[in-house]
């Protein structure tokens, strides 16, 4: 997992050349996005659409570098295709989208994927079915309210087969969550709206393991749901933003960059653990 | 046969029909005990609702969603537009009380963009019964074709027998050649009236309930314009949006833009909350009133829009 985590961070740094990509999200969720998909999502690309699948959806949106990263590094989408990105003939751009096998559902505005989620969680449990629903969001993500209010009515059905996993890297967008709208204590909060909730650090396999291991037991396929008590599980994941490179790491000017084709190199070669990539461009800070 | 009969039959006939609502049990009373899990009443959450029923969508079912028309499209809007919307998921919006049938609720309540900016989703088909008879003969192919779609429920009690619905189709109850009549939802039995005092002035007056506002029936409209003088058309809506706007649309697509078009509509403004009866004596919607409008538009023949009277703010 580690060396597929190193590769995936590979191909987010190189779709950072040209026009750009939201790196520091995206390397905050890498290893988040890896065991995901090598040890918890059930999913067989030879049958995208099998009705007894796991569901992974990416609600943040943003991070969609590490999501295409991820596919390609487990065959699911060939190398090549990363190098049409933000061409129009492919669809590969800032935000995922089911043009891209492989991708639930688009998003890129904040605060949807959780309701959708639930509806799919929702009709899998009315269909007694042991899918797992996983959502990522981000923490800025969280200032949406309909997050908040999403909660609420998946407690109310008891969707206990719908997990929520926030990728907690400290930043929305230009700023530190916590000097613009705090979210601490988040894990109070969370419980409070009835969810049951892990905190782990989400760069580290063995936490992740215990976490979705813990919130993974097989869901009760009993029809439903209304009032059944049945809790949606939240795993709150501490992350650095821009993880892997400490040139860009937890900085709050390196959330959409465009980096030259020389700066690349550099970065390539610090995430190696070379000399730390000097950075001249100007990135694209506010957007 | 009432809509709640109907989605009743509908839902168990079919299993895909999952029956949804942001807790606006009115048109759904029974359906709980009916359906069981199938019913799903997910609070006061519009937004929360709408993205659950793309969800359901994505996994094959067919979600009829129940909300306030306000709520349902200007609340959700975003949900709507991007999760039904862009996906093409056939999520069936059912609008509670739209435009005058708010009545006394006030501005807060008053659904009169929800045909502008419902049609502005591409892909998003927006319908208007008349009445619950109309409504029954139109909800079945609209629930059954795999597309999103917004409907302006009305379910009052009509006066007239409509003929069968074909898809996309507006229904020409009459023709006339003095004046066309282009009207949607439950002022329908209002222009209907119009109608006949205006045939009692001498006049040759058409009528045609327009049904499906996307797609519209652009042969039912340019049909009006060719045969002809005037064409007024009847919403509780804004002028900006709605049906006049998109019979200026056709028109101009169709290049008969000299065509001369009286539109009834809410220019600019919410209109005066109060009791039905009462809403549409001060907004100029009864029978009467219509007829008196266009008739004062005949003697001013040749200007463009009212001359004079409506605007009561």
């Amino acid at each position: 997992m580690q060396s597929t985590a190193l590769r995936v961070r590979e191909h987010i740094i190189r779709l950072s050349a040209g026009g750009g990509c939201f790196i520091g999200a995206s390397l905050s969720c890498v290893e988040i996005m890896v065991y995901l998909y090598t040890h918890v999502i059930r999913r067989n690309a030879d049958e995208p659409n099998d009705p007894q699948r796991d569901y992974l959806f990416l609600s943040k949106g943003h991070d969609v570098p590490a999501l295409y990263g991820t596919f390609v590094e487990m065959g699911w989408l060939e190398a090549d295709r990363l190098s049409n990105h933000l061409s129009t003939q492919d669809s590969i751009y800032w935000h995922p989208n089911r043009h891209i096998a492989g991708v639930e559902f688009h998003s890129g505005s904040l605060g949807h994927l959780p309701a959708v989620a639930a509806g799919v969680a929702l009709d899998c449990k009315l269909r007694g079915g042991q899918n797992r629903v996983v959502v990522i969001t981000g923490d800025g993500e969280l200032n949406e309210g309909s997050v908040w209010e999403t909660l609420l009515v998946a407690n109310a059905y008891g969707l206990d087969n719908l997990t929520l996993v926030v990728d907690r890297n400290q930043f929305q967008a230009n700023i530190r969550t916590e000097e613009l709208v705090p979210l601490e204590p988040l894990t109070d909060k969370f419980r409070a709206f009835g969810c049951e909730v892990r905190r782990i650090d989400g760069h580290d396999y063995g936490q992740l393991e215990e976490a979705f291991g813990e919130a993974m037991r097989p869901a009760n396929g009993d029809g439903v749901i209304h009032g059944s008590g049945g809790k949606v599980k939240v795993i709150i994941a501490d992350t650095v933003r821009g993880k892997g490179l400490p040139s860009i790491e937890a900085r709050a000017d390196r959330w959409f960059c465009a980096f030259s084709g020389d700066e690349v190199l550099q970065l390539l070669e610090e995430l190696h653990g070379n000399k730390e990539a000097a950075i001249e461009s100007e990135t694209l800070v506010v957007r | 046969m009432t809509y709640e009969e109907l989605l009743t039959e509908t839902a168990l006939k079919d299993e895909r029909i999952i029956v949804m609502t942001a807790e606006n049990r009115a048109l759904v009373r029974n359906i709980p005990t009916v359906l069981g899990a199938r019913f799903v009443d997910t609070g006061i959450t519009e937004q929360t609702m709408v993205g659950m029923a793309a969800g359901l969508a994505l996994r094959g079912r067919i979600p009829i969603v129940h909300a306030l028309a306000p709520f349902l499209t200007m609340r959700a809007f975003e949900f709507i537009r991007t999760d039904a919307g862009i996906a093409g998921l056939p999520v069936k919006l059912s609008g509670y009380i739209p435009g005058f049938l708010s009545d006394g609720n006030g501005p807060t309540h008053q659904a009169i963009e929800d045909v502008a900016i419902m049609r502005g989703i591409p892909g998003m088909e927006v319908y208007s019964p008349a009445d619950e008879d109309d409504a029954v003969k139109m909800l079945p192919s609209i629930w059954a074709a795999p597309v999103p779609a917004y409907v302006r429920i009305n379910h009052k009690k009509g006066t007239f027998v409509h003929a069968a619905y074909q898809p996309g189709k507006a229904e020409v109850v009459a023709e006339g050649k003095d004046l066309t009549l282009l009207v949607y939802g439950f002022l329908f039995d209002n222009a209907r009236q119009a109608m006949a005092l205006l045939e009692k002035e001498g006049l040759s007056v058409g009528l045609v309930n327009m049904r499906s506002l996307k797609p519209v029936d652009e042969e039912a409209i340019v049909r009006a314009a060719q045969g002809s003088g005037l064409l007024v058309t009847i919403e509780d809506h804004l002028q900006t949006g709605g049906l006049y706007s998109i019979v200026a649309e056709v028109l101009l697509r169709h290049r008969m833009g000299a065509t001369e078009v009286l539109p009834l509509a809410l220019n600019e403004r919410w209109f005066r909350p109060g009791l039905l009866s009462q809403v549409l004596e001060t907004e100029g919607f009864t029978p009467a009133a219509i007829t008196s409008r266009i008739m004062r538009h005949l003697q001013f023949a040749g200007g463009v829009g009212e001359p004079s009277g409506a605007r009561i703010i």
